[in-house]
């Protein structure tokens, strides 16, 4: 008997629009409601875009540029160092042959990824407050490295992983320095990867809320730490156009980062 | 005139893995030389220690005369066509070939002037605009040859550089190889385990197996003079039959064939006792009266030829080429016929 596609399992359709219902109907009400005419967070009043207005015009406009602008900063620091870090860590890793604690190195580099955030957020804020670190802007940016790492790591040693190590053979054959066959062949055969490794730790940076949270300290707010105090204080219709706004951001990089990758794929 | 290459006693070891085991060689100026043998024999590794991607354990490579232990692969005037090309896939056909000038520093004009000439050369011109993965296999391979080429080496070294390429195209390119090797005069180090590659467009051939040489000579001398078993084998088809040797005088032996007929063969320092016999299957032919008597067993059609399996007496069987002519009979099995070997066609070998 052939085996029969999984579409035929009794049941299946149910629980796929119970998994799709779980996962995307909060996101879809919260994008429809954004654009409702009515104070209320419950009652449809009609289509408008009062609330994006509010949220660069309202009253609470002031606190939410102040915590964009931070957002945006740390995100593109974090991301810029991680990236760095990133692209260092899996050239020595791949490219260096095999060295004393290589997979001790590996498991140091992946494991944020495994760790609870939780335990990060708390070890941070004792760790800053040992060392005699003021939480504020420098703690949030110190932290959002640190845990951007992994993610632009693995794009990055993915791609590095795919490419074959003769190109830059061929370079040092063709009287290339080590420098020159790093930035005129390998550099570019690595771009996608390090794009996309690079749009990860961005938006990973951009959205993080536990550990920014611990290690902000007072009066310092990000986009997610802002919009946290708001609701705090009971939900606006406000909130919901903040967060589709960043839901929007955050689809816009993954999908970059996504196409970036394939695009790269295909090239090699 | 100092020597190209020369490479002596060289060993290289990977942990607990020795991939060769102290060769030494040395490659004339001007010369096609082939590093011929089986996979996994050493061939590559012999190659990138000279290109500079390994180390060498132990033992020294010079290269006209200067040892270059301690030279980086870009400080040696040494280029390689890489097996599968290695061609930069985000740069232009053009900017590919003018790679190894422009770290040069040869000014942009006349780099490109090269590279134009170069791709000339290999009849490529309509394609320099072109990405690497917008060619065929071929195509590439001549792109990799004009790339290495085009600073002017003074030894190029190829790896396997024809073994993608379908039969047609590896014998046009095999032509086509040895002539810019005549005509840019540039020593050429060429791996292959295509033993009729190597014949073809070889100066002399290195025969190596496990990591040592076996053999060094021309064409002709390591298919006609074979010096021991797994060369005799591994190059061309050849009978290999175990002899007992009676008696040596004057270069000459007297042996025993399997099945007690014997036969004199000259002898290369050999002494009495058991060893081996390499007749060729072409050097062999059918006689009314050959005193070699044998029977047929098959007879196998190969187009330009008839392969004969023939027994000897004692069932030892012999492989005979016959050229497929109206002149040559060919024998039905089960026929006993005599067989008459070429003199100096069988070789003793010495293991
Ligand atoms: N980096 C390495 N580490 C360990 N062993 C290696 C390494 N490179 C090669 N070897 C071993 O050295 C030996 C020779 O390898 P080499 O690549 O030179 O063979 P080859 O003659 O080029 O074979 P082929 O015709 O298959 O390309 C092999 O036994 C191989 O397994
Ligand atoms: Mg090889």
């Amino acid at each position: 008997m052939a085996l029969r596609n999984v579409r035929h399992y009794p049941g299946f359709l149910a629980m796929t629009v119970a998994c799709l219902v779980i996962l995307y109907a909060p996101l879809l009400v919260v994008m429809a409601y954004s654009f409702n005419d009515s104070t209320s967070i419950t009652n449809w009043g009609g289509v408008s875009l009062r609330w994006y207005t509010d949220v660069f015009t309202g009253p609470e406009a002031p606190r939410f540029k102040a915590a964009a602008w931070n957002s945006l900063t740390i995100a593109v620091i974090a991301a810029t160092s991680a990236t760095a870090i990133a692209t260092a860590a899996a050239l020595a890793m791949l490219r260096a042959g095999g060295f004393k604690g290589r997979s001790l190195t590996y498991a140091l580099i992946n494991l944020p990824l495994m760790v609870p955030e939780i335990v990060i957020a708390v070890a941070s804020l004792i760790f800053f407050s040992m060392v005699g670190l003021t939480p504020g802007y420098l703690t949030i940016l110190i932290a959002h490295i640190t845990f951007c790492i992994p993610f632009a790591y693995l794009p990055i040693a993915a791609r590095l992983q795919g490419i074959d190590g003769s190109f830059e053979q061929a370079a040092r054959d063709l009287y290339a320095s080590r420098a020159q066959s790093f930035f005129l062949i390998l550099l570019p055969l690595m771009m996608p990867g390090v794009v996309s490794g690079y749009l990860l730790a961005f938006i990973i940076s951009l959205d993080d809320f536990i550990i920014t949270n611990f290690v902000k300290g007072a009066g310092m707010e990000t986009l997610p730490t802002a919009i946290y105090g708001s609701v705090k204080q009971g939900i606006k219709p406000n909130i919901m156009a903040i967060s589709t706004l960043m839901l929007g951001v955050s689809i816009l990089f993954v999908t970059l980062s996504y196409l970036i990758n394939r695009k790269g794929q295909k090239s090699l | 005139m100092t020597d190209a290459v020369e490479i002596r006693n060289a060993v290289k070891r990977y942990g607990n893995v020795t991939a060769l085991h102290g060769v030494s060689l040395t490659i004339r100026d001007n010369e096609f030389f082939t590093l011929l043998g089986p996979s996994g024999c050493g061939k590559t590794t012999l190659l990138r220690m000279i290109a500079g991607f390994e180390d060498v354990t132990e033992g020294e490579i010079r290269l006209f005369g200067q040892n270059i232990a301690n030279l980086e692969p870009n400080h040696r005037p040494v280029n390689t066509v890489f097996q599968h090309y290695a061609l930069f896939p985000h740069m232009s056909v053009i900017d590919n070939v003018a790679f190894g000038l422009k770290m040069q520093k040869v000014a942009q004009d006349a780099r490109r002037k090269r590279a134009a000439e170069m791709l000339e050369m290999v009849h490529l011109s309509a394609f320099a605009d072109r990405l690497p993965a917008q060619l065929s296999g071929g195509q590439q391979q001549r792109v990799a040859l004009a790339r290495a080429l085009a600073p002017s080496p003074k030894v190029l070294l190829l790896d396997e550089p024809l073994s993608a390429l379908d039969l047609k195209l590896r014998q046009a390119m095999r032509v086509e190889l040895k002539q810019l090797q005549e005509d840019t005069g540039i020593t050429f180090i060429f791996v292959t385990h295509d033993q009729e590659e190597a014949l073809t467009m070889s100066d002399r051939i290195a025969v190596m197996s496990a990591g040592h040489v076996q053999q060094i000579g021309t064409a002709q001398e390591i298919y006609e003079a074979p010096v021991n078993r797994f060369v005799a084998d591994f190059i061309g088809e050849t009978n290999l039959l175990p002899v007992e040797v009676l008696s040596v005088r004057d270069g000459r032996a007297e042996v025993t064939l399997p099945g007690g007929h014997r036969l004199q063969v000259a002898a290369a320092g050999q002494g009495i006792g058991k060893h081996h016999l390499s007749i060729r299957p072409e050097r062999m032919a059918l006689t009314e009266a050959g005193d070699l008597q044998a029977v047929v067993d098959r007879v196998v059609y190969l187009g330009t030829d008839r392969q004969v399996i023939a027994r000897l007496e004692d069932g030892t069987p012999l492989h005979l080429r016959l050229q497929n002519s109206d002149r040559v009979a060919v024998p039905a099995p089960g026929k006993r016929v005599g067989l008459a070997v070429e003199a100096g066609a069988a070789r003793l070998l010495a293991d």
